[in-house]
């Protein structure tokens, strides 16, 4: 208490500074044909990356050989780019799980803007699928080999790609309150030897399948999903989930946004991982800036990590049971999800959306009684977290519905690049904590906890010892908050040097990641989020089919997934 | 007789509440005619018990849904003020919360889940997007405030609001029930300007074509 003290007189001026200029920052500009170069850092900076350009022609060879021969097994991201006159062009971030330390970044673009084609890669990496698809929806980008080209968020009689530089969306697209068609035909792209495409029909479901819509107003979906569940008696055969229901578009006005303006909408991406959403913008705009945070900020963002991971652990523990009809341990979740939530509101403000991450540090210094209630907090939950499973783990109706149920095996979880709590439930060590330390992670000791069964019981097993887990990291350093400025001084208008970069934070369900490209302007010129639900939702085909129409609950709950974050 | 003015809401004093200008504006109107005797005081205990038992539907999009699973738990604890039985069909709803944006994409289907409702019935905007479109106001995919569909009752604002603000926008809806003349105007809902009027007459003409 007596070194927080002291340490107030010197940061009040350091506090008084910074603030104010930010919010007033001029709103959007349009982005300059001539841009004036900005202040570059002398080294490239830590997170920049610089693809390789690949020719379409040239990219399924490259690929395959990534993926086949050299282990190159995780497909983190695949981007959708807008690069006007240079063409469409899409990006592609690889990693290899054997490796972590392997990655590669490549891109590959065509300048045909009336009728885009590149090549598929969705039969090398599953979760390509989805990703491509999302691509197509933004920039029309119509990728060969694809067995599925359909809209992803967009109505299917949506007009123009909303992504795209040049799109007039607004003026195309009125609001349509006729009921959303949903075709049941799906397309192909094929790329003749001659070099023409040629397009086929494909049916997604038969005539005489037996199709349940589940959602998109549904208590069990967490949030307005729409799952098409195609069934043989009571076993699932097939699902197809269509998203967009809540898509706000955050990537494309985050592009009209200042830096700091654009720090708000991540909060409400993944509003269970608020902290660690904006935490990754954050980063990544510091690390681009070549701005150095002192010691200070990153314990506190450290343990507001945590502290937020537990709070959507519990909420996790909290919404599973009320699925499967225990009330009673909805409520003890509640009740301890408070603590958390009356420690935040103290010193950020607010209760769910926090906006505590500022670029350059945090938005005020913790309040006095942090440490004391956190220490407080630590024990309390402790405790707590045998009472969950007294009340919920040992009930013999939910080890019935969740052991060996919706197993998904640690190759699929790859593919698919499902990270997080679903990944390590299947034995794939991919906390980005451990393989690329950041903030005060390096100086902490921790288990990162893997399970090896991957079925709905080893999901929810994990996130409740990762609360304890989170625990420990919150004790190791909640008495050693050094001395330091709470916010380093930024410039009024923050601009971050030409370039693309990337960042990625350990989220509450996965890897969270920011690819940011700049052209030097004080608004991003392509914002990309990568969520941590969509491959979660993409896995559910997989993980569910020959299981029980029921049980699509449990295994739905147990993903955890949260759908603003999937459809952004 | 004339309606109470007034209407009583346990543990909060009249004037602390906000906005009693447009509720007094409301009350004028409904006392415009006058009312029975009779019927106001069968209307009264109606009132009474229908806005202590509003049952909301479980509609969250986004971040307000998080709040009001809050609301719903224990400290703040819904029931208190009798809203507790959370409908998941909204048939069974008499309130609906729309806790969350409102895409375009959705726009149809809360248009839908509204018309199912069985009157009399109520909107709550819960949290800025529900209000106006929040944040996201600029975006290509977003409706800014749900009164753009569906009429309103009650505005929350906040991003998301805070519990106590939930249950002050529920408590302006019970006072806004307290007052409504029940027999005759509530339970007798104009007809639905939505209704499809042509299937109507087609079905009319084909009935008595079937008598004929």
């Amino acid at each position: 208490m007596n070194d927080m003290n002291m340490e107030k007189k010197g940061e009040a001026q350091a506090a008084a500074q910074p603030q104010a200029a930010q919010p007033k920052a001029a709103p959007a500009a349009a982005p300059a044909a001539a841009r004036p170069a900005a202040a570059a850092p002398a080294q490239p900076a830590k997170n920049q990356i610089e693809p390789e350009c690949v020719a379409p022609e040239a990219l399924r060879e490259r690929m395959e050989t990534l993926k086949n021969k050299e282990g190159y097994d995780f497909l983190e991201n695949l981007t959708g780019f807008d690069w006007e006159a240079d063409g469409l062009g899409v990006v592609y971030q690889l990693a290899s799980t054997a490796d972590p330390s392997r990655r590669v970044n490549l891109k590959t673009l065509t300048t045909d803007r009336e009728n885009p084609y590149l090549p598929s890669v969705a039969d090398l990496w599953d979760i390509a699928n989805i990703y491509e698809r999302e691509v197509y929806d933004f920039f029309g980008i119509r990728f060969t080999g694809h067995p599925d080209m359909r809209r992803i968020f967009m109505r299917e009689d949506w007009v123009g790609y909303p992504m795209r530089k040049d799109d007039e969306t607004e003026k195309n697209n009125p609001l349509r309150m006729t009921p959303e068609p949903l075709s049941d035909f799906t397309e192909t792209y094929t790329l003749q030897s001659d070099g023409t495409v040629t397009k086929s029909q494909r049916r997604l479901f038969e005539e005489d399948e037996y199709v349940v819509n589940i959602g998109p107003q549904h208590p069990s979906t967490h949030g307005v999903l729409h799952f098409r569940v195609s069934l043989e008696g009571e076993k699932i055969k097939k699902i197809d989930p269509v998203l967009g229901y809540i898509h706000r578009g955050v990537e494309k006005i985050s592009e009209k946004m200042t830096y700091p303006q654009t720090l708000a909408l991540t909060d409400r991406l993944d509003y269970l991982g608020a902290m660690q959403n904006r935490h990754a913008l954050c980063m990544c705009i510091e690390q681009a800036m070549g701005v150095e945070v002192s010691d200070r900020v990153k314990v506190i963002r450290t343990i507001m990590d945590e502290l937020q991971r537990i709070d959507s652990h519990i909420l996790f523990f909290s919404c599973l049971c009320q699925d499967l009809g225990a009330t009673t341990a909805f409520l003890y979740g509640f009740r301890d999800r408070e603590q958390i939530l009356d420690i935040f509101e103290e010193t950020c403000g607010g209760r769910l959306i926090l906006n505590y991450n500022t670029i350059g540090g945090v938005m005020a210094d913790i309040h006095p009684n942090f440490q004391k209630r956190v220490k407080a907090f630590i024990p309390y939950m402790r405790k707590n977290i045998k009472e969950y499973h007294d009340i919920f783990t040992g009930n013999v109706i939910f080890q019935n519905r969740a052991k060996g149920v919706g197993v998904l095996t640690k190759e699929q979880c790859i593919s698919f690049g499902c990270t997080g709590g679903t990944g390590r439930a299947a034995g794939w060590h991919n906390d980005v904590r451990k393989l690329r330390p950041y903030a005060a992670y390096d100086r902490v000791q921790f288990n990162e906890v893997v399970r090896s069964e991957g079925d709905s019981f080893a999901r929810y097993m994990i996130r409740l010892d990762e609360i304890l887990e989170s625990l420990n990291i919150i004790e190791q350093l909640i008495d050693n908050i050094p001395e330091g400025n709470f916010q380093e001084k930024m410039k009024p208008i923050i601009k971050v040097p030409e370039g693309l970069y990337y960042s990625a934070v350990e989220g509450s369900r996965g890897e969270f990641g920011v690819l940011l490209e700049s052209k030097g302007d004080k608004s991003p010129y392509r914002l990309h989020y990568r969520s941590t639900g969509l491959p979660l939702v993409a896995v559910m085909d997989t993980a569910c089919r020959d299981n029980m129409i029921a049980d699509l609950i449990t295994i739905g709950g147990t993903v955890d997934y949260v759908v603003p974050d999937i459809d952004r | 007789m004339a309606i109470n003015k007034r209407p009583k809401i346990k543990s909060i004093p009249y004037e602390e509440f906000k906005d009693n200008e447009t509720f007094e504006r409301l009350v004028a109107e409904l006392n415009a005619k006058g009312t029975n005797v009779i019927v106001r005081k069968l209307d009264e205990l109606i009132d009474w018990g229908r806005s202590n038992s509003l049952w909301p539907l479980t509609f969250a999009t986004s971040c307000c849904g998080i709040e009001f699973m809050a609301v719903c738990a224990a400290r703040y604890d819904i029931a208190r003020f009798g809203f507790e039985v959370t409908r998941n069909s909204p048939r069974q709803a008499d309130v609906i919360l729309v806790s969350g944006t409102i895409t375009t994409k959705m726009a149809p289907v809360l248009r839908r889940l509204y018309d199912q409702m069985a009157d009399p019935k109520y909107v709550v905007a819960v949290g800025g997007c529900a209000v106006s479109g929040g944040p996201f106001t600029k975006s290509y995919h977003v409706v800014n405030g749900v009164d753009n569909i569906i009429p309103v009752d009650v505005y929350v604002p906040g991003c998301p609001p805070r519990p106590e603000s939930f249950l002050y926008g529920m408590m302006q809806l019970q006072r806004k029930v307290k007052v409504e003349n029940f027999f005759g105007t509530t339970n007798r809902k104009e007809k639905d300007p939505y209704r499809d009027t042509m299937a109507e007459k087609a079905e009319e003409i084909y009935n008595e074509e079937e008598q004929a």
